[in-house]
């Protein structure tokens, strides 16, 4: 069953939807005990992330979430906070992967927020399982994570190439929203579920 | 490379889709499920819920309508009609809906862009505006194009642009329902003078519309309502007769 960690950063109206459409169970995590409940634990977020740490160290859930050893997933701004530090409010964030969340130049010719469909080049990862590479996925942000070789799973380019999906053991994060990304997306979310602990 | 993207647009009333959609295997045309489950089947990259509803059960209805497209939908949506205030927005928000689209009352109290954006983030606020070329200028109209300001569209946009609109959804009233095409002169300039994306509106009648917006002004976007559901131009047809002209589009 599926863990959504409860901290009150934007909708999770989609997130749940789409899981229901998936069959797949769900609950929400609002205190530390809630955690063993779940084999898969999800990190949602819209908006500021910077305002997105700040109420997720108001929840205290913090040190248990870089604890854990299940699967998780951080999609969009959950994904962000998975890294060490954000331009956005220059918050520092949970720094399970040391990489750096930083703001679109506008000065490369493009449109901020980059939103909309975009294509991504897939690693050979678990999480992309049956995803054609170069699959398109819904995107809408401002803030992006840079490139790196290490934890990289999915490069994107808008204007810049940038990471789409990162790794580091069990904890994933996709900057698309999977749950607004069509049939691809509702693939990703299930290959999520599956993942082995 | 970020894909082009098709929107279709529909009307709503007391919770139902109106204005004569056509799909030939749609069991309920006024059922924006279903109809937003077949759009987004067909490929559109997203959709417009524009409400027109006018009396008092608006908003319950709204919230109800939004919160079964969500359920059902995998693609993005925008709601648009009726919102003027914060909590019309969280309604929404918390309802499903990606966006909200704003026209009167942003015109009205530009303030409110500001407030949304801040709240509820930038990519949140979509800000509609509709144009009409007078004595040589383009005018910001209300109320369906029957309403002058006078506020020039340039300014306006770029205001809302700096108050912190993350999409603009611009529909010009000398083009829209003549099915002559989009207004390409006026998008091009607007979205090359501001740097959030624009929506093109109003004008659609063939594909080749959609193929002269795209190659010839910077828009990222384009909406239609009549030709898409009327099954005059099926989505699957415009998207590839489109990657023909090397237009970026998700298939």
């Amino acid at each position: 069953m599926i863990g959504i960690v409860n901290y009150g950063a934007g909708n999770i109206f989609s997130l749940t939807s789409a899981l229901s459409r998936l069959g797949l169970s769900y609950g929400m995590i609002n205190t530390e005990q809630d955690f063993e409940q779940y084999s898969h634990i999800i990190i949602p977020g819209v908006g500021h992330a910077g305002a997105a740490m700040e109420k997720l160290n108001q929840t205290g859930l913090v040190e248990s979430i870089r604890q854990l050893k299940k699967p998780v997933l951080g999609i969009c701004v959950g994904m962000q906070l998975l890294t060490a530090h954000s331009q956005e409010g220059d918050a520092q964030l949970m720094n399970i992967i040391p990489l750096e969340t930083k703001l679109f130049d506008k000065d490369l010719g493009i449109k901020i927020p980059h939103m909309g469909w975009n294509n991504i080049e897939i690693k050979n990862n678990l999480l992309f399982e049956g995803v054609e590479n170069q699959t398109q996925f819904y995107f809408v942000h401002s803030y992006f994570i840079e490139y790196n070789a290490i934890f990289e799973i999915a490069t994107a380019e808008y204007g810049l190439q940038y990471s789409a999906a990162i790794q580091k053991d069990n904890f994933y994060g996709v900057q698309f929203h999977p749950e607004k990304s069509g049939a691809a997306g509702e693939q990703l979310l299930l290959n999520f579920s599956n993942l082995k602990q | 490379m970020l894909s082009k993207r098709i929107i279709p647009c529909l009307d709503v009333k007391d919770g139902r889709t109106v204005k004569g959609v056509n799909f030939v295997d749609l069991k309920d045309a006024g059922d924006p499920v279903e109809l937003a489950w077949q759009y987004a089947q067909q490929g559109a990259d997203e959709l417009v819920f524009l409400d027109i509803t006018a009396t008092h059960e608006r908003r319950k209805t709204m919230i109800e309508m939004v919160k079964s497209v969500a359920r059902q939908l995998n693609i993005p949506f925008t709601i648009g009609g009726g919102i003027t205030e914060i909590a019309d927005a969280e309604a929404l928000l918390n309802a499903g809906a990606d966006k909200i689209s704003i026209n009167s009352a942003a015109v009205k109290n530009p303030q409110l862009i500001a407030d949304l954006a801040k709240i509820f983030g930038v990519q949140f606020v979509v800000i509609a505006v509709d144009t009409k070329l007078v004595a040589g200028r383009n005018m910001v109209h209300l109320n369906g194009g029957r309403l002058i300001t006078e506020i020039e569209t340039e300014s306006w946009i770029k205001q809302a642009e700096d108050l912190g609109a993350g999409e603009i959804l611009l529909t010009s009233m000398d083009h829209d329902g003549t099915k002559q095409g989009f207004d390409c002169r006026l998008l091009d300039s607007i979205s090359k003078m501001i740097n959030i994306p624009v929506i093109a509106s109003g004008g659609a009648g063939k594909v080749e519309h959609f193929t002269e917006v795209f190659t010839t002004t910077g828009v990222d976007a384009a909406l239609a309502a009549s030709v898409f559901h009327f099954g005059e131009i099926p989505i699957p047809h415009l998207k590839n007769e489109l990657k023909k002209y090397n237009i970026p589009v998700r298939l």
